[in-house]
């Protein structure tokens, strides 16, 4: 196809895409807006672990933390960047990027 | 109640909102002077207990808000780093649905994710998603409406995009991460991605681009009128496939306006 697409290319291609854009009209109707529950705006002040001062005491930043490891689905991960650089997950924490303890 | 009885009665410190909202992120630091109980006296539990409550509302908010992530790292792990981050990058505003914006530059240099690399653009792809979540109500035109007009009209014409409609091209795999772990998709597989975040209804919709695609949708959201966009898309990438990218909009409720010209 030309940098300068035909008119008649143009329109075939918007009338392909309404074409097959076909399908029923999305049923809005059943959805309704409920104000004042959204995704991250909780305001945790429940009972549970956000009225007690469990989390107060002394928070050792990246010393104990980074001991920890993702241990979630990392490690089933296979993928690669643009440059097809691949990356496999991996539960093991890196040694060279701890910080100095 | 005056304003005068809610000052502190005893002693004559009174606490700066700079001492006050340091020792709130550090729990190492001492209760600020000035912050007294009922009783007159310098409050010390209850001080930790507000503290406490910011650190956890704040990780639980960024736990809520990318449940991907948190499935990639694990809850623990998740939890940890968020008080890390929190520390760092304190809300900027009272907004908290929007909270952790700066979440993908920070799992580019933290110890404990800089192997991953490609968390950030998971991330991207879940901050977009809340952006798209909260953008402001559009109706999506009638696709039938793009068909009435002439080549002429066609060229001249805006297409107005829907406030949740955005653009976002990443190195990894981002929305195969997020179909596999959210939808049970296949295997995540390949490199970078071309995605068109949007909204249908109120649930929030990525959809993949074909090459070519992000310049051509990018262009519609500046205002550049159809015929602009197209001549850009095709400059950059002369197979653009202009049907494929006009049924993503289609399908996404990304198109809400046709501005004909006069």
């Amino acid at each position: 196809m030309s940098n300068n697409m035909k008119t008649v290319a143009v329109l075939g291609a918007v009338s392909a895409a309404v074409a097959a854009s076909a399908v029923p009209a999305f049923a809005d109707g059943e959805q309704e807006k409920c104000f004042g529950v959204s995704l991250a705006g909780q305001n945790d002040c429940a009972a549970g672990p956000g009225t007690t001062c469990a989390g107060t005491s002394t928070v050792d930043y990246q010393g104990n933390a980074w001991k920890l490891v993702p241990a979630g689905t990392c490690e089933t991960m296979e993928v690669t960047d643009a440059e097809g650089m691949m990356m496999k997950g991996s539960l093991e924490a890196l040694d060279t990027n701890l910080p100095a303890s | 109640m005056t304003r005068a009885e809610t000052l502190p009665r005893t002693g004559d410190v009174t606490v700066t909102q700079t001492a006050f909202r340091k020792a709130l992120l550090d729990p190492q630091q001492a209760v600020p002077d000035g912050l007294t109980n009922p009783d007159g006296q310098q409050v010390s539990k209850r001080f930790s207990v507000y503290r406490n409550n910011v650190v956890h509302g704040l990780s639980e908010a960024m736990l809520t808000g990318f449940p991907v992530l948190a499935k990639l790292v694990g809850d623990e792990f998740f939890r940890e780093m968020a008080k890390v981050y929190l520390r760092i990058h304190p809300p900027t505003s009272p907004l908290m649905m929007h909270y952790g914006a700066a979440l993908p530059g920070f799992l580019e240099s933290f110890p404990g994710t800089l192997h991953l690399k490609y968390l950030p653009d998971v991330a991207r792809l879940e901050l977009t998603l809340r952006r798209a979540y909260h953008a402001g109500d559009a109706a999506p035109v009638n696709p039938d409406d793009l068909t009435k007009l002439d080549h002429h009209a066609l060229m001249a014409t805006r297409l107005q995009m829907s406030p949740a409609s955005e653009v976002l091209i990443t190195k990894w795999p981002a929305k195969a991460i997020w179909d596999f772990n959210m939808k049970g998709g296949p295997q995540p597989k390949g490199g970078g991605e071309t995605i068109l975040i949007s909204r249908i209804g109120f649930d929030p919709v990525a959809e993949l681009l074909p090459d070519g695609g992000a310049r051509f949708v990018n262009s519609l959201i500046k205002g550049c009128s159809f015929g602009t966009a197209l001549g850009l898309a095709t400059a950059d990438t002369p197979d653009f496939d202009l049907t494929a990218t006009l049924g993503v909009l289609i399908a996404t409720h990304s198109i809400i306006g046709i501005d004909k010209p006069d």
